[in-house]
């Protein structure tokens, strides 16, 4: 075996600091086996060392929370005695080497996570962002990652229901790939993951292990450079079939009575699903390395803990129940052997060829990792923008043209037509809509699902645009008719080290933490990705969030296609027409610049909440909310969804009219109305001390924007729908 | 009406079909898993979508040689009716029960995506609710749904009326925009859109609920 030494401790990612720690924690010199564990486990990807203080702060509970952050997923009430989990989880580096296993993998990782915990997964969103479309490696990586996308779940028959895509060139050397799971599972049979019972035996079960995937979480935890391309055999190959055993022979077993504690072996592998199990248990575990179901001979206890072959868990069962395990596994044609026992040592001793190759105390390197207080620098201050002093470079009708055929805010169907989002024939609204909406099966309920975040936003003020995150997500889920109830957060950041962003990640924690107790919207589950970064350069600061929601009855669930003709569109919420960090600006007149719109989130919820009720009257035939460039976009958003026009007229009171059509004010949604329904609407909104304003009305085939112009429908979707295809199939310098 | 729904290691709308027919015929339907050799006495047998076996091979062809697969051949053999979906579909016609193959999409890439559909053949139990030249929707969602065979297979399918759908807009680049066939008995249909994922119009469609009822009205 190597002979451990500070450089070799190097080579692991581990500082000079950690490495006397390790030693202090031995009372002797590890051997490498024993690194490789130190230095997984400590990784920034397993540990949560720069984040983890930071992370406390956001709020975690409430009523209907039955488990925060902390187990596998997050597990919220959704009545009925049932549950709903769910999680995001990042898969960014391996996706930049190898797009298409990185994504794919990445999907089965947070599936794995959620039927883990007892749930069937019910469905899938993602949110991606990429580099520039003009950078040339671009278009590769999308193919690759929509592709492994899909190739994944498509296999497992999950459906993949919703998501966001971005492109910007801060991603040109770190793309970001996070996968969102929801499964659905009875109340009174969540499994957890604390291994406990001296002397139950720990049962693998899954793929074989191979040399594949080892030190993928120490990738992940440091910058890229130049040589990132040496990296590729640390991404994993994904079995999606193999999952789809698993998932079954797993649901299977936990029907009865056999499982105790149960942990999917993620990043780091066998090495954090037992140190965890052990952990969360308070005991220890002895396992005998030689039992381990292995691909390649020869393999050596280090590959055998590090390994990150996908598609594997770890299970204490109750003693006595091996031989009803080992007939639900052999029925699903799944390795399964028992490799060790629990013990109440607090200690993992590991056995190999009849000898102890590794013994360590659990509590230190699983629970009592380092926590880095790093310091962290706010971002400069930015002016706003005033409304007055942009110019208008094209007519309003010509820049909605440029807004809806551009790489932001387009069609994605491209991508999601990829995507099986029928399977399980529970999907009520699919992708292209604001939330997703999933019924229960065999319930009058359903979930309400979506994904969101405002990069452009964040970099500039991170605490606004942490903030901006979580009420678009409400926002959402309160556009579909849903009463939000939790969020998973996705947090992917540049170098820790570097106090500018430590500045970012903190502040969007506050901003996040102040948007979730303001709207009793809690983080139940989260994941940290920090080092997307590239010879220095690092990535727009995107705290993704993955909302739920419920709807008590789907059949009163909310579309966003205007359908009807003689509706009027009414616009809640106030816009003062806030043009800073907005699309128009980006898109239209090319200035990135400017804070980011102003969040009030006691404005954010008492909006919210008024639409909610108008719902609860009925009285909206469609509703969508205002986001990424602004009114008109919104509102030709809705047009398209449901092939009716309508007629806008620009009221007298604006600041320009770019402000009023674009500007990225919050809290406000569009919603459509019967006419005799207005009057009581405005009323209403008056005693509610909500803004209210009728901007319009439906009908044609042409969007008329007075005193501006009009476009037809057909013409707006050809745009809309254009841009994607074309670039994809090499054609963009044509179309743009 | 007795159903019954044939589960390999892979399939993943096993539980979609059940439910399409538990909906259509008020009758939980049987599970049968592949490794089985008998089928359970039931009036027609349902080869579900999914990824039988992983499909690493050719897409249905480690299913089309399973132990069930030649019960179900015996069955369609003494006219018990088999209604094969997506990767059934694929699984009929690597077992020989249907003519012709399903290769990879003429894009290359998954379609998922509601597709309109003409029905061609009225008179089969499958799709007697139907009149011929109906316009109907269904979502499709695979990655080989490419339908190929000979030309003289292909015209015989034509002259005798064997092709039950067929594309509107053709989503893969299957032969004569050709989505659903018979054989020549009219017993076993394969069809690479999924009715069962069509029974509801809060689903953005009910048609096809239409082929389940046909089922229940021709076994009646």
């Amino acid at each position: 075996m190597t002979e451990v030494s500070i450089a070799v401790a190097e080579d692991h990612g581990l500082s000079a600091e950690e490495f006397e720690r390790i030693q202090t924690i031995l009372g002797r010199m590890p051997n490498l086996l024993e690194l490789g564990i130190f230095s997984v486990m400590w990784s920034e990807h397993c540990s949560y060392k720069s984040s983890k203080r930071h992370l406390a702060k956001l709020p975690t509970e409430a009523p209907w929370v039955v488990c925060g952050p902390g187990e596998n997923a997050g597990v919220v009430d959704i009545g009925d005695g049932q549950v709903a989990i769910f999680k995001m989880e990042s898969h960014n580096h391996p996706s930049f080497i190898e797009p298409y296993q990185g994504a794919a993998t990445g999907v089965g990782g947070i599936m794995r996570d959620v039927f883990t915990m007892g749930a069937r997964p019910v469905a899938m969103l993602n949110a991606l962002r990429f580099g520039s479309p003009s950078h040339p490696k671009t278009r590769h990586l999308v193919a690759g990652v929509v592709a492994g996308i899909g190739g994944y779940g498509n296999c497992v028959g999950v459906p993949t229901v919703g998501g966001e895509i971005g492109f910007h060139g801060s991603f040109d050397g770190n793309i970001l790939v996070n996968a969102m799971c929801v499964g659905v599972a009875q109340a009174d049979r969540v499994f957890y993951a604390a291994a406990a019972g001296i002397g139950n035996p720990v049962v693998y079960v899954g793929a074989k292990t191979g040399r594949d995937g080892i030190h993928g979480a120490t990738m992940a935890s440091a910058e890229f450079s130049d040589t990132t391309e040496a990296k590729r055999p640390t991404v994993q190959v994904g079995d999606p079939f193999k999952e789809k055993l698993l998932l079954e022979a797993c649901l299977e077993l936990m029907a009865g009575d056999a499982i105790v504690a149960i942990q999917d072996m993620g990043a780091a592998g066998l090495t954090s699903s037992s140190f965890e199990m052990a952990s969360r248990g308070g005991t220890g575990i002895e396992l005998d390395l030689d039992q381990v179901p292995a691909r390649e001979t020869g393999m050596t206890p280090y590959e055998l803990m590090l390994s990150e072959s996908q598609e594997r868990m770890l299970l204490v069962l109750r003693e006595g129940a091996e031989a009803d395990a080992e007939a639900i596994f052999s029925k699903w044609e799944l390795d399964a052997a028992v490799i060790g026992r629990v013990t109440g040592s607090g200690r993992m001793v590991l056995r190999f060829d009849g000898t102890v190759v590794g013994d360590v105390p659990i509590a230190p390197v699983a629970g009592a990792s380092p926590v880095y207080d790093r310091p962290a620098e706010p971002m400069p201050p930015v002016l706003a923008v005033a409304p007055e002093l942009v110019r208008e470079p094209v007519g309003t009708v010509a820049a909605l043209e440029r807004l809806i055929a551009s790489p932001e805010l387009c069609s994605r169907r491209w991508a999601y037509e990829q995507y099986d989002s029928t399977v399980m024939a529970d999907t009520l609204a699919g992708p292209g809509g604001d939330a997703a909406v999933v019924r229960v099966h065999g319930t009058a309920k359903a979930l309400a699902l979506t994904v969101d975040c405002t990069p452009r936003y964040v970099q500039v003020d991170p605490v606004r645009g942490g903030a901006q995150a979580v009420c678009e997500a409400w926002r959402n889920l309160t556009a579909v008719g849903a009463m939000p109830l939790a969020i998973t957060n996705c947090l992917n950041f540049g170098n820790p080290e570097r106090p500018r962003t430590m500045g970012q990640l903190t502040g969007a924690i506050q901003g996040m933490a102040k948007a979730c107790r303001g709207l009793d919207f809690p983080v139940v589950s989260g994941n940290v990705s920090l080092y997307n970064e590239t010879d220095g350069r690092a990535v727009q600061p995107t705290p993704g969030i993955g909302g739920v929601g419920l709807l008590d009855d789907w059949s009163r669930r909310i579309e966003v296609g205007i359908v009807e003709p003689g509706l009027q569109l009414v616009m809640i919420g106030d816009a003062p027409g806030w043009l800073g960090a907005s699309l128009y600006l980006r898109v239209v007149c090319g200035r990135e610049e400017g804070m980011p719109p102003p969040v009030d989130v006691s404005v954010e919820r008492r909006n919210g909440d008024f639409v909610r009720g108008l719902m609860d009257e009925g009285l909206v035939r469609a509703c969508h909310d205002v986001g990424d460039g602004g009114l008109l976009v919104a509102l030709v958003e809705m047009a398209l969804a449901g092939g009716c026009g309508f007629t806008t007229t620009e009221p007298a009171d604006v600041a320009t009219g770019a402000a009023w059509w674009f500007g990225e004010d919050q809290a406000r949604y569009v919603v459509a109305v019967a006419e005799e329904a207005v009057a009581d609407l405005l009323h209403e909104a008056s005693a509610s001390g909500v803004l209210a304003r009728p901007i319009g009305h439906t009908g044609g085939d042409q969007i008329v924007v007075e005193p501006h112009g009009r476009v037809a429908i057909d013409r707006l979707r050809a745009l809309s729908e254009g841009w994607f295809p074309a670039y994809m199939s090499g054609l963009d310098r044509q179309t743009s | 009406m007795r159903a019954a729904v044939v589960t390999f290691p892979g399939s993943n709308c096993d539980r979609d079909l059940a439910v399409a027919f538990a909906k259509a015929t008020g009758r939980i339907p049987v599970r049968v898993w592949h490794a089985e050799t008998e089928l359970p006495p039931v009036d027609v047998v349902g080869i579900p979508g999914g990824f039988s076996y992983g499909d690493y091979l050719r897409s249905g062809a480690i299913a089309a040689r399973s132990p069930i697969l030649r019960a179900v051949a015996a069955f369609a053999a003494k006219g018990g009716r088999v209604l094969g979906i997506c990767n059934g579909f694929q699984v009929l016609t690597e077992a020989g029960l249907l003519p012709g193959a399903l290769v990879r999409n003429a894009g290359q890439r998954f379609v998922s995506r509601w597709v309109e559909l003409r029905v061609e053949n009225d008179a089969t139990g499958f799709t007697a609710g139907w009149r011929a030249g109906d316009r109907i929707r269904l979502p499709v969602a695979h990655h080989d749904g490419n339908y190929v065979a000979d030309e003289t297979t292909l015209a015989h399918l034509e002259a005798t009326g064997a092709v039950a759908f067929r594309y509107a807009d053709n989503p893969n680049g299957s032969a004569r925009a050709i989505a659903g066939v018979c054989n020549d008995a009219r017993n076993v249909l394969g069809l690479m859109p999924h009715p069962e994922r069509a029974i509801g119009a809060e689903l953005g469609g009910s048609d096809g609920a239409v082929l389940f009822r046909s089922l229940v009205a021709a076994l009646a």
